[in-house]
């Protein structure tokens, strides 16, 4: 499994977003430059999974142009993972993510690809 | 022979009980399913109310400011600090402390120093690196990474699968083969600092356990001082056996409070539940399941707090830790099981804990050394310990 998401980047529209499962798992939003701003989640207390939480964090995000999802129960374990990843790309999280002090460090090498 | 709770033992066990019920249970219904945190200002207010409770640090010896309780009580404790959601890996969150790593009791001076004393105020935090991707059943025959001495320092190359929390590290423990002629004699523990050139955390090893998630480890000509060295050189299978065998005491505790509220939630829900015109309850088909519940139960808990009383007094107790590990892991994934279906679709769902533990379980047991591995310590002990 690749550590940095692979999955294709989507336009935030209202057709996208409806046609998004109601299912668990995470997601990145990007800017019109296609820099991640946001990495965010769909835990068990969504109503309506990841089709809820990305458009209310696509609507309350200023410049969220696109996004991209991963459908997974292991939502909580792979959140942290997509975090830790960001982080030692880019020295920091994405602006939109709150800081969190107790994050795990993560070298995933460059390639990201689990052994 | 006396086989009941002295009056201590019920005050400190209710005590307990009534703080889960009352304080952690109620705090788990505004979490995620999975989480294995409390926000940072439910965590200060607990662990205080744990402190003014004499309770915190539970298994921290008494010279090293722990509270003075012997190993049955600390049992009975962690039967009950188990009685929540995420009470099998996350027991109270952390709220009452803990040893961390208790190997570092054994370590010299300078070395508790270092890391034992920080590791106790709670600043720093430790890993337990055993397991490799050659196996983790046998690891004095498994074990690759290789350490090779360079003047006072020893560099060490290979990797580690499994690890869990290395990447919220401080230190760990890395057992590393120093005599590769030397089988289970040619192994060593160093204690490796996470901040050191060469130490990498490659990913987070995603499994159904979503709390105190696993990380794998690569090093990479990693430089480690002599005097890093835990014990004696070539010393390191001895303590990683001793933890292995402490360890599956409380392990088999946390399994046993799970299945003790699995089953009072079953017992307390067959009767109410109506199929048929009639309660669940006067089914003889799951009167029988909650009746195996509690033999399963018990069973478990007279063998760990057989264990605990034998390693208190201070006798051999490696066959029956693994007595334990082995009915308390085996059984208490039966009674979560039987609770599932008792509770039918609701079971399954995650507005119920029964789900989480239900994956949780099947990882006890693997980890501690899996069902196998105990049946196999028994029977080297019935059958002598030449049998390998
Ligand atoms: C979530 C999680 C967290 C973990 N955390 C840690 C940690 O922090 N630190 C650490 O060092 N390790 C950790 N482990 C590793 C764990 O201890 C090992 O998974 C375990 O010891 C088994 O090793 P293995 O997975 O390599 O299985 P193997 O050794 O490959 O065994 C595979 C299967 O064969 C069985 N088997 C082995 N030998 C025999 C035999 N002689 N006869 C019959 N059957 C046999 C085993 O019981 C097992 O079921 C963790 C594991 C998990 C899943």
């Amino acid at each position: 499994m690749a550590i940095r998401s692979t999955r294709p980047w989507r336009p935030i529209d209202p057709e996208s977003l409806a046609a998004l499962p109601g299912q668990l798992g995470v997601f990145e939003l990007a800017d019109a430059s296609g820099q991640v701003i946001y990495i965010g989640r769909a835990d068990a207390r969504t109503l309506f999974g990841l089709r809820g939480e990305v458009a209310a964090r696509a609507a309350s995000i200023p410049g969220a142009c696109s996004f991209r999802l991963e459908v997974t129960t292991a939502y909580h374990t792979r959140h942290l993972e997509l975090l830790m990843a960001f982080r030692a790309d880019h020295g920091r999280l994405p602006t939109h993510n709150p800081p969190s002090p107790e994050l795990g460090r993560l070298s995933p090498g460059p390639s990201g690809l689990a052994s | 022979m006396n086989l009941a709770l002295t009056d201590e033992q019920e005050l400190v066990v209710s005590m307990v009980r009534r703080f889960v019920r009352e304080e952690i249970v109620p705090l788990e219904a505004g979490l995620d399913p999975d989480a294995d945190e409390l926000p940072a200002e439910d965590f200060a207010r607990l662990k205080a109310k744990v402190q003014a409770m004499g309770l915190y640090g539970l298994d921290i010896p008494p010279e090293y400011g722990g509270p003075e309780l012997d190993l049955p009580t600390r049992t009975l404790i962690a039967i009950e600090m188990a009685q929540h959601r995420a009470g099998l890996y996350a027991p109270c969150y952390g709220v009452f402390g803990g040893a961390g790593l208790a190997q570092l009791f054994e370590a010299n001076e300078d070395q508790q120093r270092r890391y034992l004393e920080p590791m106790l105020r709670g600043e720093k935090r430790g890993f337990f690196g055993l397991t490799e991707p050659s196996g983790g059943s046998d690891p004095a025959r498994a074990i690759r990474t290789r350490a090779v001495r360079d003047g006072d320092d020893w560099i060490i190359n290979g990797s580690k699968i499994f690890i869990s929390g290395a990447d919220r590290a401080h230190f760990g423990l890395v057992f590393a083969r120093t005599d590769a002629g030397k089988g289970r004699g040619g192994v060593t523990c160093f204690i490796v600092d996470t901040d050191t050139p060469g130490f990498h955390v490659r990913r987070i090893v995603h499994t159904l356990r979503a709390a105190r998630y696993a990380t794998e480890l690569q090093f990479e000509n990693m430089r480690v001082p002599d005097a890093n060295i835990l014990g004696k050189l070539n010393g390191g299978f001895a303590i990683a056996n001793d933890r292995l065998s402490r360890q599956r005491i409380p392990y088999a505790a946390g399994c046993i409070g799970v299945a003790i509220l699995a089953h009072e939630m079953a017992v307390e829900y067959a009767p109410q539940r109506e199929t048929f015109g009639a309660p669940l309850s006067s089914r003889q088909a799951i009167q029988w399941m909650l009746v195996d519940n509690e033999i399963d139960i018990e069973s478990a808990r007279w063998l760990t707090l057989a264990a605990a009383e034998r390693a208190e007094r201070g006798a051999d107790f490696r066959k029956q830790a693994a007595m334990a590990k082995l009915v308390a892991t085996e059984g208490a994934s039966r009674v979560v099981d039987r609770c599932m279906q008792i509770f039918g679709g609701y079971g399954v769902t995650k507005d119920f804990p029964f789900e989480r533990w239900y994956r949780e379980m099947r990882i006890r047991r693997i980890g501690e050394g899996p069902s196998e591995v105990q049946r196999h310590i028994i029977a080297r002990d019935i059958l002598g310990a030449s049998l390998r």
